[in-house]
């Protein structure tokens, strides 16, 4: 079985559903939603088979290799593989798309475009999350990174809310102009590889072992990270997620947020800090900046927000700025906490604008907060669920998100003890927000306008339940997870040639510094 | 220390937080289904933990003294480089009588709520939360390690929010929870830095590899981390500056504020230091720190607790006064460490008899809550004023009520520290001898002020029965633990204890608190039992003004937090449309211009564009030629 | 004869077209300078050819004639059209083709 081609199968049975769907007759909507639910669901399970095979002490970085020659002449090949933290972010994408179309049955409509389209879009869509993930070349990742954009574009401008076209280009120029210099990056590294290998490459780990020049890499660098940093997005790059994420459909916020944005933060451990070691250390401090900024900044906007789609896009740009944070700060707890939080925030992420979006196809569409209030009152099952994903977002213990949270703090607080306390602070705003939140729209006086809103069905209840409830498995049994993205962790870690700092153990005097730090 | 495996009842350890948990689990998820037998199962659950927890006190008091820290490993549950937690949970003698108290004052409680609560259409939901409270707390005190400690100290925080604002019909309920976990969150940042530290310290978290290499730590490091468990152990226990949320909790149904809001929940922050002992014990300015927290606590409970007329709100100023007493014991060193976790027991169970107590008044009273327009109900409340009155012996610390010999024990303690410390100990029980006459005075003697459809009359029995049995524990349970429990003996293993000599006879110090506290009193009957109390507040002069509003709390917390925070969103909301967003659009803004220029030059006119073309071709050539050149 | 000077004399026609093309109003006439451009590049191709004793510029001579041919079907057509509806065979005319 070890040669069967796991990955290629798995980013197959997507695009065939896709395909599928958009064969269905234009007339029966509800099939194609069967069809997509079906192909989804069936890509789910095949990632989980293939999730068992996965050997997390295998020595070597990637496994179910493939490797296709695709363009010769530039070196360029179709290449998959995955190692931990990509299994892990595939088997997130994987879950939220059956949810998603679950969740999102009746977001498309047939006055905007046809109802298949936008389950057919949901689908290529995953088989382009399953590639980006899953490459191993370099200029493969570039494709379908790219690619990526085109279905979320139509998704956003011809599903989403009035303002759908405004948002629509905004992110897509936004995102081209990332990509724009990443491509430049790229032509970069090839002719860079050239000089140095003889023969250009874009195959990841023959450019991980490559001895680039520092300068170079620091020119290099910033091509792939503003990209990243668009996409995941950090302050002050951030200003399309609200615009996508308040006129899009909660499904397509989702995928958008929960999946799409990970691209960036998976895209910085992956290639700007493996291909791009010292570059990275160079640029570490003002990274670290822009996230802790990033953390407060997205928080205080959270707080005064009114929209509810608005206010969960500024708290998840809060959310980026501490996985950013995580990576940058060079050690291993932290980074295994930034891809915890990264699978974690896509649970919460699901679950927040998964209610959300039920409320607002209750209330006719407002995602106004004024808009609610008192909905606890008539629909307990709904606020119960969207109770669970606000504390799962405010990153209570026991649930994963704390796990990542703390893991992030904690690495932080470890390499720059201040910044950590600094960040740590951010915890308070973020239940301010959160509660706030839940405060205005489920509890209080019921609103008038709330009287003969109808609690979740059954098809509503199943969408949210898987959620909830690896949420809550997952928190507090994260083994999973930490045995397949700490080996992961690890090999970033001593490809980039950082070391967790020193600890004092046990009967071991105290570190001077340490002690100095803390006694103010 | 040697931590013992969990063997024979021990290793049910898991099932005393398991069998809550389920029935949580239960209530809240099965819906509907469960609103008739739901309450009972709540009921039977928190039961059958507490009959667990005798059994095991039992089996512990048969092992030897050293062999009293019983551990039980389920699983690794965060392993991430040298960062390595189990989930884990230990029991030993501090834990022990932690589970005991939560889990027979939890029962006793939901008892009382099938009765208190029987109107209530969102009971099944109301028992489930109890549950869920019950469960993180003892995985609270039973967690082996603080990152555990961590999850049960947010998930009693989870289980307040949602009791306190279990009416969240109401906008105050509502907005009390909320207060109440940020607040909170304030203190659970400390919390996890001092998590953070000691990772860093030690490389690990465990209570025993903590306390174990703690003396090999700078005495800085160790300060730093006293005070970090000092800002969460204020946050949990509603100690200055972190105090505001616990008189808005109050808004919660009164079983919650008798559980959570006075026998257990916040005195979490107690269990906390008092687990943590050996780090004050090796931090001199932490301990001073919290010393110094407790005593402002103690005087602005007991002023609060003077001035309100909502009889919750006045006993919620006691209880923030009676754990500044805790904290102040547990701020004393092993002086005090014992007699913190005695009062602490004691102050349970009679501050949950006063509470119940005063919820069943409540009950008979429709619900309203304030005490000038009760009076004279010990005629028809008489099994209420009974047991009421158990408690406020015991509060005010008559012997031989358990209150006497808990709180003489660490007034004595703060003696043998330091006269100061003493003498401000005193008079806070003065003061609370004061406050205490007054709620008892204005509620069962003088005249009846009820209004008009108020009818008075006796809770059912499954209400003054945890009355009855919670009397009798406010009665005996301090002669109890102190001579035939010997809880100093029983407790030293953990926290330690020593005593010290003070200057003049214990005999002497019993007598002066006791003068005090009576004319506190007298001073309260004089005011309030013999005078008429006027159905409208008079206007009172500065200090009562300042304490009914609750002495400025969220004057001070609005100005110094909430008004700067919003300042600061209000700032950047208008930072990111205008000025980052507003590049943004900008940047489009100029493109969009620019093509608006530029599009003119396509006149129309073909001989126009040849002309260019031509000028292209010349540039060109002439370009190449040049170069050539 | 020196084939220099057959180079020089398509330059001259070629700029002679050019100046056509850009002073003259009338459409036929800007039409044939084009024709008189395309043909002093045939020329030069013409004469290279001769210069490099290849056959490769008379070859592409052949190209040019067929693609002036095709050229001057179309553009006549259009220039007929024009004429027909605005009864003007002035190229400055029709100038709705704009921003």
């Amino acid at each position: 079985m070890n040669n069967f081609p796991w990955l290629t199968t798995i980013g197959l049975i997507p695009l065939i559903g896709s395909v599928v769907v958009m064969l269905v007759p234009k007339a029966n909507g509800a099939l194609a939603k069967m069809v997509a639910l079906f192909f989804s669901v069936v890509t789910l399970g095949a990632v989980v088979v293939m999730a068992l095979q996965f050997d997390a002490n295998s020595a070597e970085p990637f496994q179910f290799v493939e490797s296709y020659s695709w363009i010769p002449a530039f070196g360029i090949n179709f290449s998959l593989g995955i190692d931990g933290i990509a299994l892990v972010l595939i088997a997130l994408a994987a879950t939220l798309v059956p949810v998603v179309i679950l969740g999102g049955w009746n977001e498309a409509v047939e006055a905007q475009g046809s109802v298949k389209g936008y389950f057919a879009l949901i689908l290529a869509l995953e088989t382009l999350m399953i590639g980006v993930f899953a490459a191993t070349d370099v200029f493969l990742f570039y494709v379908f990174f790219e690619v990526m954009l085109i279905p979320v574009y139509f998704m956003i401008g011809r599903y989403g809310g009035p303002q759908r076209s405004y948002a629509a280009v905004k992110f897509l120029i936004y995102s081209l102009l990332g990509g724009l210099f990443m491509l430049a990056s790229l032509i970069g590294l090839y002719v860079v590889s050239a000089q140095i290998t003889g023969t250009g490459t874009f195959d990841f780990t023959t450019l991980v072992g490559l001895d680039i020049d520092p300068d170079v890499q620091k020119l290099l660098f910033l091509g792939f990270f503003f990209a990243f940093a668009i996409k995941a997005p950090l302050w002050p790059f951030h200003t399309w997620l609200p615009d996508a994420a308040g006129q899009s459909q909660p499904g397509t916020s989702v995928l958008l947020i929960g999946v799409l944005d990970k691209v960036g933060t998976f895209g910085m451990i992956r290639y700007c800090l493996e291909i791009f070691p010292a570059a990275s250390t160079f640029y570490a401090p003002v990274v670290i900046t822009l996230a802790v900024v990033g953390i407060f900044y997205g928080a205080f906007i959270a707080l005064k927000q009114t929209d509810m789609k608005r206010l969960f896009a500024y708290s998840s740009m809060s959310h980026f700025g501490f996985i950013v944070l995580g990576i940058f700060v060079f050690t291993s707890i932290g980074q295994t906490g930034s891809v915890i939080y990264m699978v974690a925030h896509g649970l919460s992420t699901a679950g927040l604008f998964i209610a959300a979006g039920y409320l607002i196809s209750r209330r006719g569409g407002s995602a106004q907060l004024s808009s609610f209030g008192g909905v606890n009152k008539v629909a307990p099952v709904l606020a119960g669920f969207f109770l669970i994903a606000a504390l799962s977002s405010l990153a209570l213990p026991g649930m994963v998100s704390f796990i990542g949270e703390f893991l992030v703090l904690l690495g932080t607080f470890q390499q720059y003890m201040w910044l950590g306390a600094l960040a740590t602070v951010g915890i308070v705003i973020t239940a301010a927000y959160v509660l706030r939140v839940y405060q205005k729209s489920m509890t209080g006086p019921l609103n008038p306008d709330c009287a003969g809103m109808k609690d979740l069905n059954g098809r509503e209840i199943t969408a949210l339940v898987p959620i909830a409830a690896l949420t809550i498995i997952l928190g507090v049994f994260p083994a999973p997870l930490l045995n397949v993205v700490n080996p992961a962790v690890d090999r970033v870690m001593t490809t980039i040639g950082a070391t967790d700092p020193a600890i004092e153990v046990g009967l071991a005097p105290i570190d001077s510094t340490v002690s100095e730090g803390s006694a103010e | 220390m040697t931590v013992m495996p969990a063997e024979g009842i021990f290793s049910l350890m898991w099932l005393l937080i398991a069998l809550p948990l389920a029935g949580a689990a239960i209530l809240l998820f099965t819906g509907r289904r469960s609103n008739s037998w739901g309450p009972y199962l709540g009921v039977l659950t928190v039961t059958a933990s507490a009959v667990l927890g005798v059994l095991m006190l039992i089996n512990m008091m048969d092992l030897p003294a050293e062999e009293r820290t019983i551990s039980q490993v389920a699983y690794q549950w965060v392993f991430v480089g040298d960062f390595s937690v189990d989930l884990a949970f230990q029991l030993d003698q501090l834990s022990m009588v932690f589970v005991l108290l939560i889990t027979i004052v939890g029962a006793l409680i939901h008892i009382y709520s099938l009765g208190y609560m029987s109107h209530d259409p969102d009971r099944r939901k109301f028992f489930g939360y109890l549950n869920l409270f019950v469960a993180a707390m003892l995985l609270l005190v039973l967690a082996n390690n603080y990152l555990l400690l961590y999850v049960g100290w947010e998930g009693v925080g989870l289980a307040s929010y949602l009791l306190i604002s279990f009416w969240q019909y109401k906008p105050s309920a509502a907005a009390a929870g909320k207060k109440a976990f940020i607040i909170n969150r304030v203190g659970d940042v400390g919390l996890s830095l001092a998590i953070m530290l000691m990772f860093v310290t030690f490389g690990s978290v465990n209570f025993s590899d903590v306390f174990g290499s703690a003396t090999n730590a700078s005495e800085g490091t160790l300060t730093a981390l006293g005070l970090l468990l000092l800002l969460a152990a204020a946050g949990k226990s509603a100690q200055f500056p972190l105090q505001a949320w616990l008189l808005d909790a109050m808004e919660g149904p009164t079983p919650v504020s008798a559980l959570i809001h006075a026998a257990t929940m916040v005195t979490a922050g107690v269990y906390l230091i008092a687990r943590s002992n050996v780090i004050y014990n090796n931090a001199e300015i932490a301990a001073t720190v919290v010393v110094i927290v407790a005593l402002i606590t103690v005087f602005m409970g007991a002023i609060i607790g003077s001035a309100k007329d909502d009889i919750k709100k006045a006993l919620a100023g006691s209880t923030m006064s009676q754990i500044g007493y805790m904290m102040l014991a547990v701020g004393l060193g092993p002086i005090g460490y014992v007699f913190a976790i005695f009062h602490l027991l004691t102050h349970g169970v009679f501050k949950a008899g006063l509470f119940l107590g005063a919820g069943s008044v409540m009950h008979g009273m429709n619900d309203d809550v304030n005490m000038r327009r009760y009076g004279a109900l010990r005629g028809v409340m008489v099994i209420t004023f009974i047991t009421f009155m158990a408690g406020y012996l015991a509060i005010i610390g008559i012997p031989p009520f358990s209150g006497f010999w808990s709180k003489d024990e660490i007034i004595h303690a703060a003696f043998e520290q330091n006269l100061f410390i003493g003498l401000a100990a005193v008079a806070a029980a003065g003061i609370t001898g004061f406050y205490m006459t007054r709620m008892i005075a204005m509620t069962f003697f003088g005249k009846k002020r009820w209004e008009d459809d108020v009818h008075p009359h006796e809770s059912p029995k499954v209400m003054t029965i945890p009355l009855i049995v919670l009397a009798l524990g406010s009665t005996f349970l301090g002669m109890a633990l102190l001579f035939w429990g010997d809880i100093e003996s029983w407790l030293e293993p953990v926290v330690g204890f020593e005593s010290e000599p003070t200057p003049l006879p214990s005999s002497v110090y019993i007598v002066f608190t006791l003068v005090v506290v009576i004319i506190g009193a007298i001073i309260g009957w004089i005011s309030y039992g013999r005078r008429e109390v006027p159905e409208v507040a008079p206007a009172g002069n500065w200090l009562t003004r300042a304490a009914r509003k609750d002495l400025y709390g969220d004057a001070v917390n609005h100005a110094l937090v909430v008004a700067p925070t919003n300042y600061a969103a209000r700032l950047l909301v208008w930072f990111d449309n205008k000025a980052v967003d507003g590049f943004v659009n900008g940047s489009a803004a100029v493109v969009g211009g620019l093509s608006g220029r530029m599009r003119r030059t396509q006149s129309g006119f073909i001989r126009t564009y040849a002309l260019s073309m031509v000028g292209g071709a010349v540039l060109v050539i002439a370009a190449l030629v040049l170069v050539r050149i | 004869m020196n084939p220099t000077n057959y180079v020089i004399l398509a330059s001259v026609l070629f700029s002679i077209g050019a100046i056509g093309v850009l002073v003259r109003r009338n459409a036929i006439i800007v039409f044939m300078s084009v024709e008189l451009m395309l043909n002093a590049a045939n020329l030069a191709f013409v004469a290279f050819a001769r210069m490099n004793g290849n056959l490769d510029g008379q070859t592409v001579a052949f190209f040019v004639m067929v693609v002036a041919a095709a050229e001057v079907v179309v553009g006549l057509a259009i220039i007929v059209t024009v004429f027909r509806t605005r009864q003007s065979a002035s190229i400055d005319e029709p100038n709705l083709l704009k921003y």
